[in-house]
């Protein structure tokens, strides 16, 4: 029990610590991504190739004056940033990263809430992938709070339409998502990971994005939409709305809604390479420190692609209207997702 | 180990809590809180009754109760807004066009 | 012991955010005291092996139903509760009443508790998770109601969109 709570209180530590520099560093490939996309060079003069910049953009928010305007609400102020980046954090805790490692004599599961059952077989929540979707339904508050106490018309618009944006997409997300626990038959991700395990031709993984293509689809343009991206950004839209639902925030604040969408974008990638990609499986190759190696590596390479992905298409498409945007999600992702859970219980019923 | 009584009791203090604020406040909104404090209540008792008797027909009674609440908070939200657009407020006292 | 320790914290934290939900005048922080009672609920369910109904009351109840209740009050403008001016019989009357009715069924618990055994920890179903047992229950079972309860859905939606829809 002691043991079990020691490890997790290391890779709680260690995972965030990773987790906030991914997402410092997340900024820089992105300003440098999206820089080289409209043809100049992006951050370069703060150390070779600009890398320094996230530490330069931190030491600014932490200097920058924290103030708090006169008519806010002022519990409800503080809470909404604070509220939004808890609950990007919290579903960090159930996404499993690899299998047993041996450290010390004692085995662990590289995830925070997974146990060791025997050598080499780690298992985990049974629920894993419903408590992604209930922590992301509870994110929703942080957003609708944010633009209501801060007592602004831009705020509060803002606000309204980024939360109902992102309860429209989160059915989408959802029902697209549940194609793949008919398959797998769990809702605990190390189960759907494991299932993904094996190829059929020597060379075509049995990944669950070659059945579910069209879940993968509704999964990433959900995806998009419930982390307020580019082509679904127009809530927060500089041009639109001033600042939208942050209009009235600044430094660190500010800082910790901006670290909320960055967290929610590694989760969510971190979920579709879990899903679709077969987590951590690829080709394994060499001595066995390798080997033991390799599955973090394929699992970061995965996640690096999905990211790449988010900073692609923010630097290439113009946004949505929100009235385009909102029959979208209900007009046409809302009924092809069911349609998919409908062909996929099909299929599968009729195989067995 | 907790004994049964023990849910029971916060289920019951759960109910009690949500009926005076039924009876206390005047916000409609508030009122309408208090409803759903009270199926929540309500919902404990039936999970606590599952897990003392093995008989998981507890939860899924449980579901049904929450999807009543759930349309139940729709529609009655949805009878509020049409009432605010007429009275322009939300005080229950003051919603007695038809008193005599 | 440790189970104990875990349900007495939630325990007080649920009852917390009902009494706060009383006692606060504006009625948004009503609302959040209410989410705050919903996921002691859940983690309560948690306690009590309802795993599944554990996940379904934070995505539907705290993440859907609380978040339309929020929406409203912001969507309204409502603000804080004024001072009535009418009587005050309901507080007088209704305050020692509730607690007379609490104090009721706490003795009756507490007084027929000998008929109960302990709460087991644990998986309750045969076989396979909770999940599996109460999809087993609510397709099987009870899926008359089921198919009942969906039309219900359909049909409150459809009143809602109508009650709320602008005239003209």
């Amino acid at each position: 029990m002691t043991v079990f709570l020691i490890a997790a209180v290391i890779k709680i530590v260690l995972v965030v610590f990773l987790l906030l520099t991914g997402v410092a560093y997340m900024t820089w490939l992105e300003r440098k991504v999206v820089g080289h996309i409209q043809n100049r060079w992006g951050p370069t003069r703060v150390g070779p190739f600009g890398l320094l910049q996230p530490l330069a953009d931190g030491i600014k928010f932490i200097l920058k004056e924290d103030m708090i305007p006169d008519s806010v609400h002022k519990g409800l102020y503080v809470l909404a940033p604070a509220l939004a980046l808890t609950m990007s954090l919290i579903s960090i805790a159930v996404i499993p990263f690899g299998e047993n490692i041996n450290v010390a004599g004692t085995e662990t599961p590289l995830q925070i809430t997974g146990v060791a059952q025997a050598v080499g077989h780690p298992t985990d929540i049974n629920i894993g992938l419903l408590i992604i979707l209930g922590v992301t339904s509870i994110g929703v508050y942080g957003v609708a709070l944010a633009g209501w106490s801060s007592n602004s018309k831009y705020a509060l618009l803002g606000s309204l339409r980024a939360s109902a944006q992102m309860i429209s997409y989160e059915l989408a997300l959802g029902l697209s998502l549940i194609g793949v626990m008919i398959l797998a038959g769990s809702f605990s991700l190390r189960h759907i990971v494991d299932e993904q395990s094996g190829t059929w031709l020597p060379f075509v993984p049995h990944w669950y994005i070659f059945p579910q293509f069209i879940a993968f689809f509704i999964y990433l343009m959900a995806a998009f939409a419930e982390t307020n991206r580019i082509p679904f950004d127009l809530p927060e839209a500089e041009t639109e709305l001033v600042a939208g639902y942050h209009t009235e925030y600044s430094s660190m604040k500010f800082a910790m809604f901006f670290m909320a969408e960055y967290v929610n974008m590694i989760t969510v990638g971190c979920l579709a390479t879990l899903l679709f990609f077969g987590g951590w499986h690829g080709p394994l190759f060499g001595p066995p420190l390798l080997q033991s190696l390799l599955p973090i590596f394929w699992f970061s390479a995965k996640i690096f692609v999905f990211m790449f992905l988010y900073i692609w298409i923010r630097g290439t498409l113009p946004r949505f209207r929100y009235d385009q945007l909102m029959a979208f999600g209900w007009k046409f992702l809302l009924p092809l997702a069911i349609a998919n859970i409908i062909v996929t219980s099909l299929i599968v019923a009729l195989k067995a | 180990m907790v004994p049964l009584s023990w849910y029971l009791i916060l289920s019951a203090i759960l109910f009690c809590l949500g009926v005076s604020a039924f009876l206390l406040k005047r916000n409609i909104i508030t009122i309408f809180m208090a409803i759903e404090l009270m199926l929540n209540g309500v919902n404990l008792s039936f999970v606590a009754f599952a897990n003392h008797w093995h008989q998981l027909s507890g939860q899924v009674f449980v579901f049904f109760v929450m999807v009543v609440a759930a349309a139940e908070a729709a529609v009655g939200l949805a009878i509020i807004i049409a009432v605010f657009r007429t009275r322009e407020t939300l005080n229950v006292d003051q919603v007695n066009l038809l008193k005599l | 012991m440790l189970h104990q320790v875990l349900f007495i914290i939630f325990g007080l934290i649920c009852v917390a955010g009902a009494v706060n939900l009383l006692i606060q005048r504006h009625p948004i922080n009503s609302a959040l005291s209410l989410v705050v009672v919903m996921g002691a609920l859940s983690l309560i369910y948690l306690l009590l092996g309802a795993e599944f109904v554990a996940a379904v009351q934070i995505i539907v109840y705290a993440g859907a139903v609380m978040v339309l209740f929020v929406f409203v009050i912001m969507l309204l403008n409502a603000g804080a509760e004024e001072r009535s001016r009418g009587s005050h019989v309901a507080l007088w009357l209704g305050g020692p009443g509730v607690a007379v009715l609490t104090g009721l069924i706490v003795y009756l618990m507490v007084e027929h508790s000998s008929k109960f055994h302990d709460v087991t920890i644990g998986n309750l179903a045969d076989f396979g998770d909770n999940t599996h047992a109460v999809a087993n229950l609510l397709f099987k079972d009870f899926l008359l109601p089921f198919e009942i309860t969906s039309i219900l859905i359909l049909i409150a939606i459809m009143g809602a969109v109508v009650l709320a829809r602008r005239e003209g």
